[in-house]
């Protein structure tokens, strides 16, 4: 028994200290993790440098988004984007960037990925900033004059911050079963 | 059907061509000529007969790229469902790559951040296992029971064998540290697709994909790399594999905040909701089908649980009041779809019919009422209430609104 343990623990801490069995592969380059992992982190790791006014997103967005958002992210070809505060718990809810998304920094990571719809990666780094300070603002989130950096972003209050639970599942109460 | 005995769903195809003509005989036969003609030449690559007409349904999209398409269940025999006919969902088109450019980095925290190949990747040794996947939103609809047949109302689910790499495998050649607790993964489709996996789960139970069925998988299922989630709802299956992050936080990806996550009447959203629940449904007779004839039929349909096993499934054919137990086809693999069958003798009553499975875990599916008691309806995704459909004294199936 003591044996198998002791050659247990030698297998485990020779497999830990070696270096991996098969070694396929090479270290990504800069431009791969740029490139393909660009993923923003909700305390703000992985934003980039720059910043974005909501004056300077009021223009993007008239020139890139609002022709499936609408002019005012009222919605159209392209979901709505702004209002539904205090619906959630109705029975009509209207999920929004505004009523829903508990994170600011889900914003910036997802119009840097995904948006326009029609031509994803066309924003820098300075647009995307101000596209997300526009939307911000366009739901009361954020003042006219703030301005949206790597810094002040991850600080964004989003009024539904606090509204996601975890996973309760099993949750259904077993009926009793008719025989 | 020269040869043996015909099946029940090609009886049905005659029935409904040639109507009751079939027992006044068959004096000139139209499935032969003489002399005989040869066959059609072999082929490097097969189609289906020019006859059978399973096709996927798709609904309207204002944006042909993002959008569903929906396996066509009431078609369906035994439990692979063909490449060819898996279900989509896609939200910003089908990216066509070519695996020699293709590459999957894994980083963030790791001893040895890599980046590999497909060759890389294929040198690995493999795993096969056969599995159901389901999106996260099937049966949406039916919190509002308006799903009038099996393929818009389930068919948002379908079942193929995987074959690639356990995660796990990768995860020891990069070196996970310590503080690692989830991992990011990212799709190379146009809005490089995004979730978050406990790395705990993704450990044990995740696999990359490269294989599906025998061969290559679709372009629409991922190709050339899927990262596969064994129960997990269908959306954290990222496609287009192409990056692995390792952190010690989930990143609140679009895809699990705004949608995929799941809204209470109170306004409370449950988030990171992965596992899909057991479910079953009937798929012969089924909404829009029409019964020929009184007579002995094989009901059947399919059963899953994201959580193992289906242990048994019960049948009811008249509304609820009393269940039997199905047959279940061997062999019942954890995690995949599962037939059942019962011998039903319609004799022109009306009769409400269901299934319900319960899997390994003991987990009994749940009722319509008793799942919206529990969570309102508009929660959108992991529905797995049972399903009714009512056939009517001339045999006609339809959708229950119950
Ligand atoms: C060609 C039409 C189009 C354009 C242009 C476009 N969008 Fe979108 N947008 C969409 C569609 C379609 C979706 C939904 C995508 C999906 O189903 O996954 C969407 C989704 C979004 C969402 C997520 C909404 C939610 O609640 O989940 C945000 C935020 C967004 N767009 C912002 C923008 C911004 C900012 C711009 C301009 C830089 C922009 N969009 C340009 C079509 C468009």
């Amino acid at each position: 028994m003591w044996k198998v343990s002791a050659i247990l623990l030698l297998m485990a801490v020779t497999l830990s200290a070696q270096p991996p069995g098969y070694q396929v592969g090479r270290p990504p380059t800069p431009e791969e993790v740029r490139d393909l992992g660009s993923a923003i982190a909700p305390d703000g790791t992985g934003l980039p440098e720059g910043s974005g006014t909501v004056a300077a997103g009021r223009e993007l967005f008239a020139a890139q988004c609002a022709r499936c958002h609408g002019p005012n992210g009222e919605g159209d070809v392209g979901a709505r984007l702004i209002g539904g505060q205090g619906t959630l718990a109705t029975p009509r809810p209207i999920k929004t960037v505004g009523s829903f998304w508990p994170y600011a920094t889900t914003l910036w990571d997802y119009i840097n990925r995904a948006m326009p719809f029609d031509r994803p990666g066309l924003l820098q780094p300075l647009e995307v900033y101000a596209a997300v300070a526009y939307v911000l603002n366009l739901n009361g989130i954020i003042e006219a004059d703030q301005v949206m950096d790597a810094t002040s972003l991850p600080k964004v209050k989003m009024p539904n911050r606090d509204g996601f639970v975890a996973d309760p599942r099993p949750d259904v109460p077993r009926e009793r079963r008719p025989r | 059907m020269k040869h043996g005995r015909p099946s029940r769903r090609q009886l049905l195809q005659i029935g409904a061509a040639v109507g009751g003509s079939l027992l006044a005989g068959r004096k000139t036969s139209a499935l032969e000529t003489n002399p005989r003609k040869l066959g059609e030449p072999l082929g490097p690559y097969s189609e289906r007969s020019p006859f059978e007409k399973a096709v996927r349904w798709r609904r309207e999209s204002k944006t042909p790229e993002t959008g569903s398409s929906f396996t066509p269940l009431h078609d369906s025999v035994g439990t692979a469902t063909p490449s060819a006919l898996h279900y989509e969902r896609h939200h910003s088109g089908i990216p066509t790559i070519d695996p020699a450019r293709h590459r999957l980095i894994i980083h963030g925290m790791v001893d040895r951040p890599l980046s590999l190949s497909m060759t890389d990747i294929r040198r690995l040794p493999s795993v096969t296992r056969l599995l159901v996947l389901e999106c996260g939103g099937n049966s949406a609809g039916e919190w509002a029971a308006s799903g009038a047949d099996v393929q818009r109302s389930y068919g948002l689910v379908s079942g193929s064998e995987w074959t690639g790499v356990a995660l796990s495998l990768l995860l020891a050649e990069a070196g996970a540290q310590p503080r690692a607790s989830w991992v990011i993964a990212e799709g190379a489709d146009a809005c490089r697709m995004m979730r978050s996996i406990p790395l705990a789960t993704a450990l044990e139970s995740s696999m990359l994909a490269y294989g599906q069925n025998g061969e290559a998988m679709r372009p629409s299922q991922g190709y050339p790399l899927r990262l596969i989630n064994p129960g997990w709802e269908g959306n954290t299956n990222v496609k287009w594999l192409h990056s692995l992050k390792l952190t010690d936080q989930p990143y609140m990806a679009r895809d699990e905040t705004s949608k995929y996550s799941d809204l209470m009447p109170d306004g409370k959203a449950r988030i990171f909701t992965y596992a899909m629940e057991a479910k079953s449904v009937i798929t012969f007779p089924s909404g829009g089908q029409t019964l020929p004839a009184h007579g002995l039929y094989e009901l059947t349909g399919l059963a899953w649980s994201g959580r193992g096993r289906i242990d048994r499934v019960e049948v009811t054919t008249n509304g609820g009041r009393t269940w039997v137990q199905a047959a279940l086809q061997e062999p019942r693999l954890p995690i995949a779809l599962t037939r059942f069958r019962l011998a039903w003798r319609f004799d022109g009553q009306d009769a409400l019919i269901a299934s319900r499975a319960i899997d390994e875990t003991g987990y009994v599916q749940p009722t319509r009422a008793a799942l919206i008691a529990a969570r309102g309806t508009n929660s959108i995704y992991h529905y797995n209430g049972i399903k009714f459909w009512s056939v009517r004294s001339d045999g006609t199936v339809t959708n229950v609104e119950s």
